[in-house]
């Protein structure tokens, strides 16, 4: 055992850190700073399998960590200590890190091809989503090692791909089957013994999510217009399609890269989730779940991102309007700003209280800061293809 | 990545669905620079960066093999109705889908 002094940061050895890259913070002899990791997080490149970690507080990259593997379509959850990230790679990676220590606690290949994972309400479970083969594993939070694995045979011999994964209250974790149509939710209260509910969903859900305080789960449908919605407390009552028909029965705008949903979409009692193949934001009641109204935008949404205060909507866009940012204010629904950040904006996230967000912009090799208040750019940081920004403050949020 | 519009792309397409693909010229390397950036990213976002399957199927020899070029040229092109899979005539002429299928086919630059 390592004493836990040896374990914390060195406040000062943070500048020697970020010129050195991966090497692991290890006990100096000298005076040793206490650390939180309450104003951490990381940023994901993607193109080079490399992770840089950074403090919102200062605005700093402090290290950076490689051999994560193909992370070109990588997500990340946080221990509920927060201390350390758990990283999903395309590639079926799985890797824990220290981001104290910043260095990698454990890495396993779980599957051939993944897209992203979640972690238990006891924060004793991680569960990753795969493609290929389709379905979900879990495994120890500690250790890594596999629990037990529920594969998204919907039909006999037919697997589907998995999407939109979120944990619920419960050690339980909902996804959606993108090929099958429907919502599972499987309950890992035996970690090894999973027990599945199956429920109707629609014609290819492509991602999911949770309402932040656990309820509803909602599926995205690539394939029809409207979204399913599924009450995790009354499950009884099965799941039941929203926004039907948005589309008007108007033809599609191609969709050149596929939205995303997360559980920051609710914010002022209202849904905001982008439509799929119209350049909207569609508006839904969070309580009705009758349309309430919907925002004309840019371009295809991909992420729709309530700020932390619900105040703000910040849309990011498929190609090829991937240059442009958009806010949204939720008391008038209007488009009050747009933002050029940079080419190819891949993903958005606010610090703990909205102060602030971190936008990755891609082709510009970039993560840009940009105040929520002023929209003044208060600083950037070089990444290489950063991709995804997560910061720590998702340890204590359900659905992620 | 510029846009491009060629309405006469769509129509060559139509023509070319079926017969024989007509060799066109090959894309500058300016432009072949910009096509391996666009396939790696852009539709590396379904098919993966590495082009080994995402959302959409993968994209590599072994899994192309058996597939006729101008058939996959028109799926660029035209996209797949009712799949996920979007038409690309906006950004890309025939001769660039072209050049991205050869070298799909014959394992994608990096
Ligand atoms: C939004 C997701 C998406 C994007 C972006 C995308 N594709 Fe596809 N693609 C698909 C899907 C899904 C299929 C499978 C369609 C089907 O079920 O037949 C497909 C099929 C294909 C096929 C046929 C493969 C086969 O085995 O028959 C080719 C070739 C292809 N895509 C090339 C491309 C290229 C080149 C690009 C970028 C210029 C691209 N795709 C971008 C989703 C996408």
């Amino acid at each position: 055992m390592k004493h836990p002094l040896q374990s914390l940061l060195l406040g000062c050895a943070l500048v020697v850190l970020a010129a050195c890259g991966t090497v692991p913070l290890r006990e100096s002899g000298s005076a040793v700073q206490l650390r939180g990791t309450g104003d951490l997080g990381l940023v994901i490149e993607r193109a080079s399998g490399h992770v840089t970690l950074v403090n919102t507080s200062s605005r700093e990259a402090y290290a950076r960590i490689g051999g994560l593997g193909d992370l070109s379509h990588a997500s990340v959850v946080y221990s509920r200590d927060a201390r350390y990230a758990y990283v999903f790679g395309r590639d079926g990676g799985l890797t824990k890190l220290d981001l104290l220590e910043a260095r990698i606690v454990k890495r396993v290949m779980q599957s051939g091809n993944a897209i992203g994972g979640s972690i238990s309400q006891d924060g004793r479970i991680v569960v990753a989503q795969n493609y290929t083969p389709g379905g979900i594993k879990a495994f120890d939070a500690d250790t890594l090692e596999l629990l037990s694995e529920v594969p998204a045979e919907y039909a006999p011999g037919k697997f589907s791909k998995v999407v939109g994964l979120a944990d619920v209250p419960g050690n339980k974790f909902a996804y959606a089957l993108f090929d099958g149509g429907e919502i599972w939710v499987s309950d890992f209260s035996d970690p090894k013994k999973p027990v599945t509910q199956r429920f109707q969903a629609g014609q290819q859900p492509y991602d999911g999510l949770v309402t932040p305080n656990g309820r509803h789960y909602l599926a995205g449908l690539f394939g029809e217009d409207g979204i399913a919605l599924l009450d995790l407390w009354q499950p009884g009552k099965g799941s039941r399609k929203i926004l039907e028909k948005y589309g008007r029965g108007e033809e599609k705008l191609p969709v050149f890269k596929m939205p995303h949903l997360r559980g920051w979409s609710v914010a002022a009692g209202r849904a905001w989730l982008p439509a799929i193949g119209r350049h909207e934001v569609l508006v839904a009641d969070a309580t009705t779940w009758k349309e309430t109204g919907r925002v004309a935008v840019r371009g295809q949404p991909v992420f729709v991102m309530a700020s932390p205060d619900g105040r703000q909507i910040w849309v990011n866009f498929a190609f090829p309007d991937n240059g442009w940012v958009q806010v949204i204010d939720t008391l008038t629904g209007q488009v009050v700003q747009t933002l050029q950040p940079g080419k190819a904006v891949l993903h958005m996230e606010f610090t703990p209280r909205g102060e602030a967000v971190w936008i990755s912009a891609r082709d510009d090799n970039r993560v840009l800061i940009y105040d929520t208040r002023t929209f003044r750019q208060l600083g950037s940081l070089p990444a290489e293809a950063p991709s995804g920004i997560f910061f720590t403050s998702r340890a204590a949020r359900i659905g992620f | 990545m510029s846009t491009r519009r060629r309405p006469i792309v769509v129509v060559l397409t139509l023509l070319l669905a079926g017969s024989a693909v007509v060799a066109l010229a090959e894309p500058t390397p300016a432009r072949q620079k910009e096509l391996i950036h666009l396939v790696r990213q852009d539709c590396g976002s379904c098919h993966g960066m590495t082009l080994q399957g995402g959302l959409g199927p993968a994209l590599l020899p072994a899994t192309l093999a058996e597939k006729p070029a101008e058939s996959l040229v028109a799926t660029i092109i035209g996209g797949r109705p009712g799949t996920a899979m979007p038409p690309w005539h906006r950004f890309l002429g025939e001769d660039d889908a072209q050049w991205i299928v050869a070298r799909l086919m014959e394992g994608f630059p990096k």
